[in-house]
């Protein structure tokens, strides 16, 4: 996994690439909570992801909550069918902000 | 244990292996005669049960080693995970409830709602601890 971080209309994107499995979550974990740690609103871009497994859902079920807790914006954008359907698994799908894309997001936000 | 044996692999407990783990069960999967849908959940849920064994019975340490087996009786496909860790505690195995939102238990939940059976244990006389898992596929 690869990611990368990019700051676009008020908020920090973590852009994931590639499988995100245990081997991988601790990386993503720490770019999702850096950002949260210095009070960005974060959208996590999973279009890239090809693979997620319970620790990569853990990071961001992580995100969601520290978020919370910080009074921060918290979703996803551009969710890849190999992510949602683990997402679903999680019974997370209805859980997470989830948008096709950061305009559709901004839209919502109003 | 019966029929055709699909797999068997023994692979380090380190989360670095668990790519090429998830290609030998899809492959094996694929050569079962599973479907793309039901191939990808059960690689879920086998990856799933390696990165507990990683996390919870050799405690993150890198060390140890791990064996899969995977069977095809024509009904069902059966996966027998094996390591050689210290007996983990197996009443504190258990998925989360669904309808929290928490990070952890997720791996459990994948598995219990992947898999049509599966069973923990200790290995008798042998150090390490076993899973075996189900999934009809007929």
């Amino acid at each position: 996994m690869s990611y990368a971080v990019r700051d676009d209309s008020g908020y920090a994107v973590v852009e994931l690439t590639g499988d995100v499995d245990l081997s991988a979550s601790p990386e993503a974990r720490s770019a999702i909570l850096g950002c949260l740690a210095q009070a960005r609103n974060v959208l996590v871009d999973l279009s890239r992801v090809t693979y997620i497994d319970s620790s990569g859902v853990a990071s961001l079920v992580e995100g969601y909550q520290t978020a919370k807790k910080k009074k921060l914006r918290f979703g996803l954008i551009g969710v890849s069918e190999a992510a949602l359907s683990v997402l679903k698994l999680a019974r997370l799908d209805k859980v997470f902000p989830i948008h096709a894309t950061i305009n559709e997001r901004i839209r919502a936000d109003g | 244990m019966t029929g055709q044996r699909l797999l068997k692999v023994k692979f380090p407990a380190d989360p670095r292996i668990l790519r090429k783990v998830r290609e030998h069960v899809r492959e094996a999967c694929e050569r079962g005669g599973c479907c793309e849908q039901v191939v990808s959940q059960i690689v879920l849920a086998v990856n799933e049960a390696c990165s507990n064994i990683i996390r919870h019975a050799y405690k993150g340490s890198g060390a140890g080693e791990i064996i899969l087996e995977i069977f095809n009786n024509g009904r069902e496909l059966e996966f027998h995970l094996r390591d050689f860790a210290e007996p983990v505690d197996l009443t504190s195995i258990g998925p989360r409830d669904p309808r929290e939102i928490k990070p952890g238990g997720l791996g459990t939940l994948f598995i219990r709602e992947i898999m049509d059976e599966c069973a923990y244990g200790h290995v008798q006389g042998k150090a390490g601890n076993f899973l075996h898992m189900k999934k009809r596929i007929a």
